[in-house]
């Protein structure tokens, strides 16, 4: 009963302290940052199901084995693993095992408004944009983040420049190349300037069976009346652990989509952290999870709206297979002052598997009294009497499951507006279907 | 949207310093010596002539209560209890109350003000002017002073008897049934009732028994520096029928007194539980000074196949509340149901909700939630559905709302919806609009706004339930209830 007695370490939690011993020291900000993180995990550690954000992912004892922090990826192998969206017409830049791939990267004749940098060689050249990282904070400890800010090394640094509109997406294909379990860190900044457009996407693989961590952070800085499109595709290898953090600072009368889609990894927790701090803007925090096996998949959402007349909307979905897991929290909090607010947040869950479960956690914290704000949570089976119209129309059982399947996730990917990244992803969704014995 | 103005005037009516029951009797009483040790405990026991097996019980839960910590989980703030600060018991001072006239009349005086009648003659005087018969069990601080038609139920077989005389009268019952549903250690304040609980009544309906009457339960806090920490223990047996409400009220202090209850229900096969409750509690002033803690642990099992368990509460009062009315569906087919409006004001801080636990087989739970925070006060509705793995078909539907009034008070919406079985069946919403669109349809056709057919929709449903309850509790809800609809947000 007495929760302050600290547990005994674990391996994993040991073998990541070690790793912090190497926290670069120095003077500057950055290093001030990293120290700090680092502090914090030491305090803190792994998350538990008692700290009330990991309820449903107690990271302590999913996170059982102690891997080193992974070293440089032969490029060879890095690019034959890197496959995800290569269909896509894109600017592409790899990231392997946490550090970019210059070989592997498209870094030439960039469009005007657009500068693209790595994380190291900014900070080699003392570059001014770094001012800008580390400046979103969810407001509470999150070991995923800490360990992130106090560890990663490298990682794209993107800048568009005001007014611009930049009609390729950039894609970060981000993978983990090796033979034994390691640990990846990359963390990346996107500061889209005032009244720019931008498309940014992002992949997750690696090799099945292999328990790697693959840790991956990335601030988005969105100014006064931009807009911005994010896409994840997470199809990390069966035993990784997949724990992703995207942080958005969103200015006035901006337009922000996101659109998560996870497939991969052993255990994935996805948190998103949005600070609404410019009036009107308008957002989106979409996605979809499909599990089978002893997937785990949680997405956990902090959306703070802290001034007047703001919009969000979050639509997502799970498919469970088999005996996997799907967890969705989502927090909308709206600010005293942030009166007119319109927040609607959905979570929608399809469970295939007789021993799947999912848990829904969907939160609203109101200090407002002139707002809309709604959440729904449903779960259940596939509707029987679909599945008899369909097959009364003879669609064997197996194609009626899928198109239903297809239907409901369709949903929330209809919401991707590049149509590029947005066939792609209904193709990994009907790979997904396919593979489904 | 913004509340309407007649939204804003009814809950105005309501506020803090418009508290009725805030008188206070000048009575001799008895306490217990300040300050909770084994002896408060041992004294406690003795007062009530209790078995030694009790006593037994009652200290296993003071010395596992000491070693456990206070729960800091609920979006609740206070000060810190001084727990050696309080008198675990207060009664008034009084010989041997055989009937009704050997009560001391202040205590009746004070019934009387609070409108509820101890004589059954008042009551029957009740009937003819139209309202239900209801049977009284009156508890004043740490005793029962008074049970009505205690015959007549006899005659039906029915038990209604306050706690203590129960443990004498019906041990083998009270043995086998208490703690059952909400064990020894289940929680802090649970357990520290187990050690101290003075009062509280014990209802039993035996086999295939509709009980004839309303039961209801009176709690009065009246000493100053008590806390009350009454059980509740209601077992309907195999086809049963009860309905049973529960009323509080206590006078206005500077200081914040304690109530920590633990109410039980078992139903077995076929049985029907509906319990109600009015929570009236003392407030706090405007500034937040005084007011009652309510910690209360409320929990149904539904233990028999085609069993039901039904909460419906309409909260008002308390600085502090903190009160999860739950249900275990462990019988096959068994339903649970939660029908909640709580409304803050001032600096109230209410953190109520439900849980609804399937185990059984098809068994289906409803939740219907009402918030409304008004002043400066923060509403939180906290609750748990959930499927175990062997719960197949398990149902539940889940619609919570709340209104702001002001924008210094705040509403907060916690749901955990946890589904470990496929054939589970879950919805949640906290939206208005999605009543059902047939009905909305149906109103809308014949001409009514869309606000006034969601108002008449929700009303009509919520009306429905408050039909159980009797006249001066249902007088009272009703003007809870009318509160629009309008400016919901979620």
């Amino acid at each position: 009963m007495n929760a302050d007695i600290r547990p005994i370490r674990t391996p994993a939690e040991q073998a990541i302290l070690a790793s912090l011993g190497t926290v670069p020291e120095g003077g500057d900000r950055l290093a001030d940052l990293r120290r700090a993180a680092a502090r914090a995990f030491e305090e803190n550690g792994l998350p538990h199901r008692r700290v009330e954000e990991w309820k449903y992912t107690d990271l302590r004892s999913l996170m059982r084995e102690a891997v080193p922090v992974a070293g440089a990826a032969a490029v060879a192998e890095a690019d034959a693993r890197a496959r995800l969206l290569r269909g896509v017409e894109a600017r592409r830049i790899v990231v392997a095992n946490g550090a970019v791939v210059p070989e592997l990267s498209d870094l030439a004749d960039l469009e005007s408004g657009l500068t693209v940098t790595t994380l190291s060689a900014a900070i080699a050249a003392g570059d001014e944009v770094l001012s800008r990282l580390g400046g979103i904070q969810p407001g509470r400890y999150d070991a995923a983040l800490a360990l992130n800010t106090a560890l990663a090394k490298d990682g794209v640094v993107v800048t568009v420049a005001p007014g611009a509109t930049i009609e390729r997406p950039l894609h970060v294909a981000h993978v983990f190349a090796g033979a034994h379990a390691a640990a990846s860190y990359a963390r990346s900044l996107v500061v889209v300037g005032e009244g720019a457009a931008f498309t940014y996407a992002e992949s997750f693989e690696g090799p099945d069976g292999l328990a790697y961590q693959a840790n991956a952070a990335t601030e988005f800085v969105v100014g006064d009346e931009a807009h911005l499109d994010v896409v994840r595709l997470q199809e990390d290898g069966t035993g990784a652990f997949h724990l992703a953090t995207m942080l958005f600072a969103v200015g006035r009368e901006s337009k922000v989509h996101t659109f998560s889609f996870s497939l991969g990894a052993g255990v994935a927790r996805t948190s998103l952290y949005a600070t609404l701090s410019g009036e009107n803007s308008h957002v989106g925090f979409n996605g979809a999870s499909l599990l089978k096996n002893r997937q785990h998949a949680d997405t956990t959402l902090y959306v703070d709206h802290q001034v007047p007349g703001c919009e969000s909307r979050e639509l997502f979905k799970h498919v469970l297979d088999d005996s996997s897991r799907g967890v969705f929290q989502g927090k909308i909090v709206v600010r005293q002052a942030a009166q007119k607010t319109d927040g609607r947040m959905m979570s929608r869950a399809l469970v295939l598997g007789d021993d799947a479960e999912m848990d829904n956690k969907p939160e609203l914290e109101i200090f407002a009294d002139d707002v809309q704000c709604g959440h729904g949570a449903t779960c259940g089976a596939i509707d029987d009497e679909l599945l008899f119209y369909l097959r009364a129309r003879g669609i064997p059982m197996k194609e009626a499951q899928s198109l239903l399947v297809q239907a409901f996730v369709g949903e929330a990917v209809e919401t991707v507006e590049h149509d590029g990244l947005r066939e792609a992803l209904v193709e990994r969704a009907e790979a997904w279907l396919a593979s489904r014995a | 949207m913004p509340a309407v103005q007649e939204t804003v005037d009814q809950v105005r009516s309501l506020d803090v310093d418009q508290y009725k029951y805030g008188f206070f009797t000048e009575i001799e009483s008895e306490k217990a010596p300040r300050g909770l040790t084994e002896d408060t405990v041992r004294f406690i026991s003795a007062k009530k002539n209790e078995p030694e097996w009790l006593l037994e019980w009652r200290l296993d839960a003071f010395r596992r209560w000491q070693t456990m910590r206070e729960p800091d989980w609920a979006r609740v703030s206070y000060p810190p209890i001084d727990y050696q600060d309080l008198y675990y018991y207060s009664a008034p001072k009084a010989k041997e109350a055989l009937s009704i006239d050997d009560i001391d009349p202040e205590i009746l005086a004070t019934y009387e003000k609070l409108g509820i009648p101890l004589r059954e003659r008042d009551a029957l005087l009740g009937i003819e002017s139209g309202a239900t018969k209801v049977a009284v069990d009156a508890v004043f601080d740490s005793v029962s002073v008074a049970t009505t038609f205690k015959e007549e139920l006899a005659r039906a077989g029915v038990i209604f008897m306050p706690i203590s005389e129960a443990v004498r009268e019906h041990p083998e019952l009270v043995k086998k049934y208490l703690g059952s549903v909400v064990p020894v250690t289940d929680n802090y304040f649970a357990t520290l009732n187990s050690a101290v609980f003075s009062d509280g009544s014990f209802v039993y309906v035996p086999k295939g028994v509709r009980c004839p009457m309303e039961l209801s339960t009176y709690f009065r806090i009246n000493e100053r520096n008590t806390g009350q920490f009454e059980r509740t223990l209601i077992i309907a047996d195999e086809g049963a029928y009860v309905s049973y409400l529960e009323g509080c009220t206590a006078p206005m202090r500077d200081e914040n007194q304690l109530h920590a209850a633990v109410v039980e229900l078992v139903a077995l096969d076929d049985a029907e539980i509906k319990y109600s409750t009015v929570q009236n509690w003392y407030p706090g002033d405007k500034d937040g000074k005084g007011g009652i803690f309510n910690f209360v642990t409320k929990r149904g099992d539904c233990r028999g196949d085609r069993s039901k368990i039904s909460w419906t509460q309409v909260e008002t009062g308390s600085a502090i509340t903190w009160k999860y009315p739950s249900c275990i569906l462990r019988g096959d087919n068994s339903q649970g149901e939660f029908y909640s409006i709580a409304i803050s004001n001032g600096r109230q801080q209410v953190d109520s909700g439900t849980k609804m636990i399937h185990l059984g087989k098809n068994t289906s739970s409803r939740i219907i939630s009402k918030g409304i925070a008004a002043g400066y006060s923060d509403n939180t509705y906290r609750g748990l559905v959930t499927a175990h793995r062997k719960a197949t078909g398990a149902r539940n539907f889940t619609n919570c709302d709340s209104l702001l009034i002001g924008d210094k008070c705040g509403a907060h919406t916690v749901p955990y919806i946890e589904s470990k079985n496929s054939s589970a069946q879950f919805e949640h919403e906290a939206t208005t609009s999605k009543i059902s669109d047939d009905q909305l349809f149906y109103c809308r056709q014949r001409g009514l706004d869309p606000e006034e057919a969601t108002a008449l929709i929700v009303n009509g449903f919520v009306k429905d339930v408050l039909q159980q309850l009797p006249m001066e509790f249902a007088v009272e809800a009703q003007k809870l209830i009318a509160v629009s609809l309008e400016g919901s947000v979620g």
